[in-house]
């Protein structure tokens, strides 16, 4: 059997993990390709539909990541984005979509090295909890 | 705590009492209107309906067990612009608790209104009333109450009988028929400021409240909570994956009437009604070939997610999107228990304090610190 490759679905805020995205492509650092990255103006602006249409389509795991507490480009949108994510926490696991396969990170713009490994570490808990409910059988 | 009348009720005719109770709350020179549920000219149903003679009060009817919508919506209608005139509201607590939260949400205001409610004994479903209606009698409001206080098996809403907040603490007026020899005398309570000041010009005698009414109240809410927690571990059991959650919305047609019905879907307008889920013709072949097929309508997980994202966090469990349902489907047994996870989540409790925020209208810089991480 083929080895499960898991997708990962990345909100990342313009100002400060899509930063650290560029720095670790620009410093050569490689990330798994399971994560698709997807920029944001915000975190702030990642509206929950987003993250429910992201696990219905049948990505195994979303990562919402921006810029450090304190450290917003829009002074607050990261807070939003917590409690959205707060709330999110609460509803997916009464349906199946257990909290660990939603997650918010602070990746500042200059953590490059930091955003890979955390890209690696996500992709092995991604890979250890397996295919996530929502995945659709792909017809080729 | 507040003031405590008696209500006497002739000839055991509770609806009678409490008409001429609400007669002498609108000649009162502080209220020029009055939106009460009332029975239509057939008698086959009981709407709310905004009333500015005393005359029009005949058939005025809170008890009987039907409910065919939740008028916090009618009265954010009455008040989201000021109008310059006092209204008072009769309204089931969960009504008052809905009102609430469209207040907090800016979409009503108290400040023109009387609140009064009654001790509610739940409703039937509008299905179950029409077929009742149809081939019954139905019992009399003091029939009904007996009925609900001794425990009679009746066709009670889910909603309702899950329903732990029969009596509505925010309400200006509070009447009462828990612990009270209901068929000669209702409790009333003045329990606020607004509610004192109309007190003396109600000719009511003082009355203790009675030991009793706690007690009986006490009672029947341990009844709820044994129901809700029966109804949380069966709808648990049926939505705990998405594809139970599939099953369990199988029925559904996208008709939206749960969010039409529902009084806290607080959006001016829904996104599922915009450009944003028209979606291109040529869209849906490229779902279908992905996927080896797509069933149309799509998005119906999506929307009710949507709708648990939205309204959870106010949502509560009057029942009315089941009730609104053309399906029967319970949807409201999920949305009550995704309500109370995602309300605890936020230690807020929806439709009590009108001074709490919105959990999501606030935030701070040093909180939920356990959010994030990997």
């Amino acid at each position: 059997m083929a080895e499960f490759n898991p997708i990962i679905i990345a909100f990342v805020c313009n100002w400060c993990t899509y930063t650290a995205a560029d720095l670790a492509g620009t410093s050569r650092i490689g990330y798994p390709e399971n994560v698709r990255l997807i920029r944001v103006m915000c975190t702030g602006m990642v509206d929950p539909q987003y993250i429910i249409k992201a696990f219905l389509e049948g990505a195994d795991m979303v990562l919402v990541s921006g810029c450090h507490p304190g450290d917003c480009h829009y002074i607050n949108g990261n807070y939003k984005a917590r409690r959205r994510i707060k709330l999110l926490h609460a509803i997916l696991p009464t349906i199946g979509i257990e909290r660990d396969r939603l997650k918010l990170t602070w990746i500042g713009a200059s953590d490059g090295i930091q955003f890979a490994r955390t890209m690696q570490e996500l992709v092995v808990q991604a890979k250890g909890m397996g295919p996530g409910s929502g995945r659709p059988e792909i017809m080729t | 705590m507040g003031i405590q009348r008696s209500l006497n009720i002739e000839n055991e005719d509770i609806l009678t009492g409490i008409q001429g109770f609400l007669t002498a709350i609108l000649a009162s020179q502080d209220i020029d209107a009055m939106l009460v549920p009332k029975r239509t000219s057939a008698g086959h149903s009981i709407m709310p309906v905004l009333i500015s003679h005393p005359r029009e009060l005949n058939g005025v009817d809170p008890i009987s067990p039907q409910f065919p919508l939740n008028a916090a919506r009618q009265v954010s209608k009455l008040t989201k612009k000021p109008s310059g005139k006092k209204i008072a509201v009769l309204l089931r607590p969960c009504e008052i608790r809905a009102l609430i939260e469209l207040v907090k949400l800016k979409q009503g205001d108290l400040s023109s209104l009387l609140l009064i409610s009654i001790d509610c004994p739940g409703a039937y479903s509008n299905k179950e009333w029409a077929s009742q209606c149809a081939t019954q009698d139905m019992p009399d409001a003091a029939e009904f109450i007996e009925h609900r206080l001794s425990g009679r098996d009746l066709p009670i809403a889910k909603a309702c009988d899950a329903c732990e907040w029969p009596v509505a603490a925010l309400a200006d007026i509070q009447i009462g028929f828990f612990g009270m020899d209901y068929r000669k005398q209702l409790l009333v309570l003045f329990q606020t400021a607004k509610g004192e000041m109309l007190a003396d010009e109600m000719a009511l005698e003082s009355v203790q409240v009675p030991e009793h009414r706690s007690r009986q109240l006490n009672e029947y809410i341990s009844n709820r909570r044994s129901a809700k927690a029966q109804m949380f571990e069966n709808v648990r059991k049926k939505t705990n994956s998405l594809t139970n959650l599939e099953v369990y919305f199988e029925a559904c047609v996208n008709c939206y009437n749960c969010r039409v019905a529902c009084p806290v879907c607080y959006c001016r307008e829904c996104v599922f009604n915009t450009d944003v889920f028209d979606h291109d013709s040529y869209q849906y072949l490229v779902w279908a070939r992905r996927n080896g097929s797509i069933k149309l309508p799509c998005d119906t997980l999506f929307f009710h997610l949507t709708r648990l994202v939205h309204m959870s966090l106010s949502c509560v469990g009057c029942g009315q999107c089941t009730n609104a349902c053309p399906n029967d489907i319970p949807v409201s047994d999920l949305f009550r228990m995704v309500g109370e996870d995602t309300q605890a989540a936020f230690d807020y409790e929806a439709g009590f304090d009108p001074d709490q925020a919105l959990p999501l209208s606030e935030f701070k810089e040093n909180e939920f610190l356990d959010v994030a991480g990997v």
